[in-house]
């Protein structure tokens, strides 16, 4: 940990400077409102300044409002690298390698699932495994699990669990293409292969949620989004294959920064240049864990609409579920962003942040490419969910990148505490949500005073200009792992 | 020494402050503590012997590789530990026996998932009359 006291300077209501100081190679920028920066504590703004001490980092180490601490990076943290004098952090990405959300919109209101809500939450529960150490029906031999690794999504949906339609509205199509299965450990494959199209424990989660207000009728109805609608929010990631590729790489990377002599304020800033063997290695092994979670989501679109279509008694097409978009929020990404005048590829490290890209950039899917790229930022446990879209702004100041959800104000065991003598669950159902959880400490663990309020942490990308509001959606129904 | 280890809480995870009157015995009362977090120990019968070997570029560094290869029991061969013997610990070489068996759910309670053993604010020392280590777990 850096020592220095951070000073902030103000730059507006919703910018914090904060300033270049010892061996800081840069400055940092954190988006917050007064409120919100405090709440975030000290130990965030430190991590922003040990980010910023990394070999070849531009322009600015970057925090979303979100921000709060995490493993070596903040959560809520984004780092743009140099591709040739920069460096690749397995703690820039996280353990949760593309942990994301996925929305997916039907033809149904409210009204037609009021009467039924209580069994398709429970249905659900029962159809989507989730919890500590799920295992998924599908057991695959590590040949097979390898082309998961490789094909992404892809795989999923030549599996028959989706469409190709699906692909289109999926984050780099759901394929990263410099996934190499061969760089990724027999330990990270062994804790994968059971593990496909399960939803996973603590935050992860699956919430039916209701369309409840919009904030740019344009733009929602280039999404296809409207007030009344059912909607479906998934949360959820790479499971124990990308845990083990993470802890993995931190290990290699340790041995290695001793080796060539490069030191960093905090072992879990781990790295190694983009371009050496090692810097490689991470990213194509990332690119692996990268893929698997976009196969995971896209079977459990599948089983969901299966859940959803039998429990209701109705047929697909009636039910009408449609990929709204799919985002990650911890990865890293080789992007080409405007840099003193000149557009230059960087590797961007996004760690609870989510990509934010503009009206006509060509990597938002064609449908939505005259508005920008759909942001899906969900609530903690039952607060529902916002869609923002993507803004020139953030691709000019953000290397296009926005927040990710609530971010936590209380640690696990603080909320476990304040919980005491509670029942959560009957808390939740009389502000008329119903939940399921396959933890007996989730609930309280998870309980809405944990986290920052969704609504304060939106308002600050929303007014920066880092991405628009375009609707919330309140919860209804929601499964916990 | 009066109590092998205790859990301590942090902002988003959990983590262990554990003591030992020798760097072995630590080691080993590590190995305990993380299986204490994972299931409900008294459930657990020393049925098997685990060997798990380990390096490290200095002790810290050993200490989380360590408990690493013990948590990797869990997740990899899905085996539940309620023992260990530590053979040998030097800065940068480890070798340890852990007893247990396979996890059965039917009479193991799981009590909570441990993705990762993180180095943030991992230490092991040394006081005048015992030993002391730290680790925080990404759970």
């Amino acid at each position: 940990m850096s020592k220095e006291k951070p000073a902030l300077k103000r730059i507006d209501d919703y910018r914090w400077e904060v300033p270049q100081t010892g061996g800081m190679r840069v400055r940092g920028l954190i988006y917050a409102s007064e409120k919100l920066l405090k709440e975030s504590g000290a130990e965030g703004v430190e991590q922003v300044i040990n980010v910023a001490h990394l070999p070849g980092i531009v322009k600015y180490a970057l925090a979303m409002p979100d921000m709060h601490w995490g493993y070596g990076f903040p959560i809520g943290g984004v780092a743009a690298f140099d591709l040739d004098t920069g460096v690749v952090s397995p703690g820039g990405v996280g353990y949760d390698i593309n942990c994301g959300c996925r929305l997916m919109l039907t033809a149904l209101t409210l009204a037609d699932i009021e009467n039924r809500l209580s069994q398709l939450v429970v249905d659900l529960f029962r159809d989507i495994p989730s919890g500590v150490g799920s295992t998924g029906e599908m057991r695959l031999s590590i040949e097979e699990e390898k082309k998961v690794l490789k094909k992404g999504a892809r795989w999923a949906v030549e599996q028959g669990f989706g469409t190709a339609e699906d692909l289109e509205a999926t984050e780099d199509g759901g394929v990263m293409d410099f996934a190499d299965p061969e760089r990724v450990s027999q330990k990270a494959l062994e804790r994968g292969r059971e593990q496909l199209g399960t939803l996973g424990s603590g935050n992860h989660f699956l919430e039916i949620e209701v369309v409840e207000q919009i904030f740019d009728t344009s733009v929602a109805r280039a999404f296809g989004i409207e007030e009344g609608q059912i909607a479906i929010m998934i949360h959820s990631g790479s499971r124990g294959l990308g845990y083990q590729i993470c802890d993995d790489y931190l290990a290699t990377l340790i041995k290695h920064m001793n080796k060539i002599g490069l030191s960093v304020p905090d072992r879990q800033l781990a790295c190694a240049f983009i371009k050496s063997p090692e810097g490689q290695d991470y990213l194509a092994a990332m690119a692996c864990a990268a893929n698997f979670a976009w196969a995971n989501r896209q079977m459990l679109m599948h089983f969901t609409k299966e859940s959803l279509c039998r429990s209701l008694g109705i047929s697909p097409r009636t039910l009408g579920m449609r990929l709204l978009y799919d985002v990650c929020h911890n990865i890293a990404k080789i992007e080409r962003f405007p840099v003193g005048g000149k557009e230059l590829p960087l590797c961007v490290h996004r760690k609870g942040a989510t990509r934010a890209f503009p009206p006509g950039h060509p990597q938002v899917p064609n449908r939505y490419r005259s508005v920008g790229q759909p942001v899906l930022i969900p609530g903690d446990m039952g607060t529902g969910s916002y869609v923002l879209v993507g803004t020139n702004r953030a691709f000019e100041e953000s290397f296009g990148s926005t927040c990710h959800g609530a971010g936590r104000v209380l640690s696990r065991a603080q909320a476990t505490k304040k919980s005491k003598g509670r029942s959560i669950e009957k808390e939740m159902a009389e502000r008329g949500i119903l939940v399921m959880a396959a933890g007996k400490g989730t609930l309280r663990e998870e309980m809405p005073e944990a986290y920052k309020n969704l609504d304060a942490v939106v308002e600050v990308v929303h007014q920066a200009g880092i991405s628009q509001k375009v609707a919330r959606l309140r919860t209804v129904g929601c499964i916990k792992g | 020494m009066k109590r092998k280890y205790r859990f301590i809480n942090h902002i988003a995870d959990v983590g262990i402050k554990v003591y030992g009157s020798s760097c072995n015995e630590l080691f080993r009362n590590g190995a305990l503590a993380l299986y204490d977090l994972l299931v409900d120990i008294s459930t657990v019968l020393p049925k098997e012997e685990h060997k798990i070997t380990v390096q490290g570029e200095d002790l810290t560094d050993l200490w989380v590789n360590f408990l690493r290869e013990a948590l990797s029991l869990f997740h990899i061969e899905k085996v539940v530990c309620c023992n260990c013997y530590v053979a040998v610990i030097n800065t940068g070489y480890g070798e340890a026996i852990m007893y247990g068996e396979t996890l059965d759910l039917n009479r193991h309670r799981l009590k909570q998932e441990i993705k990762a053993v993180t180095y943030h604010q991992a230490y092991v020392k040394k006081t005048s009359t015992y030993w002391v280590g730290q680790v925080i777990f990404d759970v």
